[in-house]
């Protein structure tokens, strides 16, 4: 998802647990939030802050795919709309990264261990939008498997990361439907047009699966995770849910999913449908998609570019600062 | 790198004469920067009519450890509360 194979620390069986362990799983199994000042094992912190730091990042990173129209949109008010939704990706990163703050990490730290390359953010955000038809797919089906992940997470365990949450999802449903609105304009459009869209549709479509991350149904992380109720369901099963939604909506459009396997299952009440290619996800993870080093690099300029900036405005607040104190 | 902006707690009255009520956190180099950054990041869609800063570093906290102790003597007073006090249906609505 955003966070992507966050590997978590310190799994253990209930009788290796020291009691302070065993009364903080028994919290958690309670429905009990965990907040900030409360004890936690040092495992459920690191694997927090890897995973929360990784949320916030994606959000970040996932501006630059969109933020690349903004001057090309089609219409103002489109571009206007575009604005307002490549501003919440922003929004979305700060709220992220204040919740990740609360566990004992600066978001400077979490922002030099991204331009190191020591942290990571979702794959999906690593494919090129080559075409306005793009920003359509990506608010309708990268937006939507965001969804399908953040709505469970906003019963996280962790009290700042579960609000967090709450936020970020009364304002996704807006960046979905845009994007929906987009591919309903293209399909309904030219046959130039509706066939941008199902170009789009067909560049998205397996990104797009993969952004749940492989199947965890055997790995001891996930089960750490979901044990701590930092992660609630299984990739595999977010997958499923998100083509069974999506499979109906690409339908309206008249626009083909392409996937030849795809068909429905009644004896499961789920679709059949192919895996992604996952030699092409672990490439991308070790850097080597599309667009990679392009989203590292726009990264970076921006933090260095904005140096002055940052240290001016603390030079000017810490002088106003002293000026009021000596009056 | 020593430069990093203070953390500001942001405070959001809503429309309906509500108290404010903390909505999440920031950083800004100064307090009017710290309202300015609330206003774009927590009132996009009309959330409030007011804001409220402060320094994160400002906050006084009660400890979570303390949890016990510290509500004890309300836990002991139920009496406090309405439903204590047994009033027969015959007396109508109170």
């Amino acid at each position: 998802m955003y966070a992507q194979m966050v590997t978590s620390e310190g799994g253990k069986a209930r009788d290796e647990m020291t009691p302070e362990e065993r009364a903080f799983q028994d919290r958690i199994d309670r429905g009990e939030r965990i907040e900030p000042k409360d004890w936690m094992p040092e495992g459920y912190r690191k694997t927090l802050i890897r995973q929360i730091g990784q949320h916030a990042h994606s959000e970040v990173v996932g501006q630059l795919p969109e933020g690349n129209w903004i001057t090309r949109a089609p219409t103002l008010e489109r571009k206007q709309i575009l604005l307002a939704k490549v501003q919440d990706e922003a929004g979305h990163g700060l709220y992220l990264y204040s919740a990740a703050e609360t566990l004992g990490v600066s978001r400077d730290e979490l922002t030099g261990m991204l331009l190191a390359g020591k942290m990571k953010y979702s794959s999906i955000f690593n494919y090129p939008t080559l075409t306005w038809a793009d920003i359509g797919a990506v608010g309708w089906l990268v937006d939507g498997a965001a969804i399908m992940n953040q709505v469970p997470l906003q019963r996280t365990s962790y009290g700042p990361y579960a609000r967090a949450m709450v936020r970020i999802c009364k304002e996704e449903s807006f960046h979905q439907r845009q994007g929906y609105s987009i591919m309903m304009t293209m399909a309904r459009g030219t046959p130039d047009q509706k066939a941008m869209a199902q170009d789009a549709l067909n560049r998205f479509w397996y990104p797009s699966l993969m952004m749940f991350g492989p199947s965890d149904k055997d790995s001891v992380h996930s089960a750490q995770s979901m044990a701590w109720k930092i992660k609630i369901n299984t990739n595999d099963e977010l997958r499923q849910k998100f083509v069974d939604q999506t499979v109906p909506q690409a339908r309206f459009l008249g626009l083909e999913i392409p996937d030849p396997g795809l068909a429905w299952n009644e004896e499961k009440g789920g679709h059949d449908f192919s895996q992604p290619d996952w030699s092409e996800f672990y490439e991308v993870l070790k850097g080597n998609g599309p667009c990679n080093a392009e989203r590292m690099e726009a990264r970076i300029e921006a933090w260095e570019d904005g140096a002055w900036v940052r240290e001016g405005l603390m030079a000017h607040a810490e002088k106003r600062a002293a000026a009021h104190a000596a009056e | 790198m020593s430069s990093e902006w203070p953390l500001w707690e942001v405070f959001i009255r809503g429309q309906h004469g509500l108290n404010h009520r903390h909505v999440g956190s920031l950083h800004a180099p100064s307090a009017e920067m710290a309202i300015q950054n609330a206003r774009d990041v927590y009132t996009r869609r009309n959330e409030g009519v007011s804001i409220w800063v402060v320094r994160s570093n400002d906050i006084a906290a009660s400890a979570p450890s303390d949890k016990g102790p510290l509500f004890e003597p309300s836990n002991a007073k139920v009496y406090r509360h309405p439903t204590f006090f047994d009033i027969p249906d015959d007396v109508g609505h109170m």
